[in-house]
């Protein structure tokens, strides 16, 4: 969503409440701290998920500087499980990058999609903001911007960081505690589970429109079509698809309403 | 499982997937994307994020890829949660709990 738009039919001065004016009125470092207490929940998360990756990579056999190397470097969950079971598999090296890559493939994305709201940020500034865009950090900052589109750049960016630092930092610092207590979690608490349910539990509330229900069933659909290809790269073909059907399905109801309106 | 081979993949792994949450917002920085990509873009979280769960969900790997009644309980109460609170903590709450009292009336 495109922070011009939304605006454009309306020819009238645009309206604010005094909730968004608000939002708006808020220093970089107010939306920093905001976006710091939105992300909290996601620690709930992002804990046990770190906690259980210091366990199975060492478990795997990896030492600590290791699996720390995994979460601070590359710092993107799902991928660096992907390359520890591969690697206790016994995968050749490149299968291994190109299947972890392949789960990563969300975050251009991502990329992509935040350009229309923080596109014009200093280089260094989205240096940063590309090494930090995890899924949750993005989930969060595209809500708040599409929530408030009159948000200023650098507000944006004070957001972002902030949803970093509930997000981010705890990852490292659960990896290594994890690691550390090794193999005391019993298996019986079903973590493997958490991954999913975080996962749904950021999908749902986004479901907005029809379109993106659509989307969202697409992309279901193909993805359990499509699991009999190698790990990660099913989502390939799944995830253009569902894309593809959201954008279809909002440009067939634009029409549809234009077409309404013609007859009145 | 040699130290060599698992610093490669890590290093590797680690700039390769910079360069992926670089690339647009660094090599292409506020140049107009097309209105077609940006509708497709819209889409990009509720696309993504099911298509990577979907499997997990359907075939856990705990249970040795059979699908298993409570994680599948536990999976359509967080969607439903959070449909209806519209609130991602709810939903992991009511997710989690549906999962932890399937796995114990299951046994």
């Amino acid at each position: 969503m495109s922070p011009i738009p939304q605006s454009a039919p309306t020819a009238k001065a645009p309206e604010v409440s005094p909730d968004v004016a608000r939002v708006l009125a808020r220093s970089p470092a107010a939306c920093f701290r905001q976006g710091t207490i939105q992300s909290l929940p996601f620690m709930l998360v992002i804990l046990p998920f770190g906690l259980l990756f210091g366990v199975v990579a060492t478990e795997a056999g990896l030492h600590i500087t290791q699996t720390m190397g995994f979460s601070i470097l590359v710092l993107a969950g799902a991928s660096q499980f992907t390359a520890v079971q591969l690697l206790v598999d016994q995968a050749p090296t490149i299968v291994i990058i190109l299947s972890a890559l392949a789960v990563n493939l969300r975050m251009a994305m991502y990329s992509a999609s935040l350009v229309p709201w923080i596109g014009s940020a200093s280089p260094r500034a989205r240096g940063v903001v590309a090494y930090l865009l995890i899924d949750q950090t993005y989930a969060l900052s595209i809500r708040e911007y599409e929530k408030y589109p009159d948000l200023t750049v650098r507000q944006r960016l004070a957001y972002f960081f902030g949803t970093c630092l509930t997000c981010c930092l705890p990852w490292s610092i659960a990896t290594y505690l994890g690691a550390t207590i090794g193999s005391a979690i019993p298996e019986s608490w079903a973590l493997d589970f958490v991954i999913p349910i975080t996962f749904l539990a950021m999908i749902a509330p986004i479901l907005r429109t029809a379109a993106h229900m659509a989307a969202a069933l697409v992309a279901i659909v193909a993805a359990l079509g499509f699991s009999f290809m190698p790990s990660g790269t099913g989502m390939l073909i799944a995830a253009p698809l569902g894309m593809a059907t959201g954008a279809l399905f909002e440009t067939w109801m634009a029409r549809q309403k234009a077409k309404g309106a013609g007859h009145v | 499982m040699s130290d060599l081979k698992i610093w490669f993949v890590i290093v590797v792994l680690g700039i390769g997937t910079y360069l992926l949450r670089w690339s647009f917002l660094g090599a292409i920085g506020n140049r107009p994307i097309p209105v077609w990509a940006e509708r497709m873009l819209r889409y990009t979280a509720v696309a993504v994020l099911p298509a990577l769960v979907a499997p997990l969900v359907v075939w856990p790997a705990a249970t040795e890829g059979q699908p298993d009644p409570a994680r599948l309980t536990a999976a359509a109460a967080t969607i439903l949660v959070g449909l209806f609170t519209r609130n991602t903590l709810a939903a992991i709450l009511g997710g989690g709990g549906t999962l932890f009292a399937m796995l114990y009336l299951l046994g």
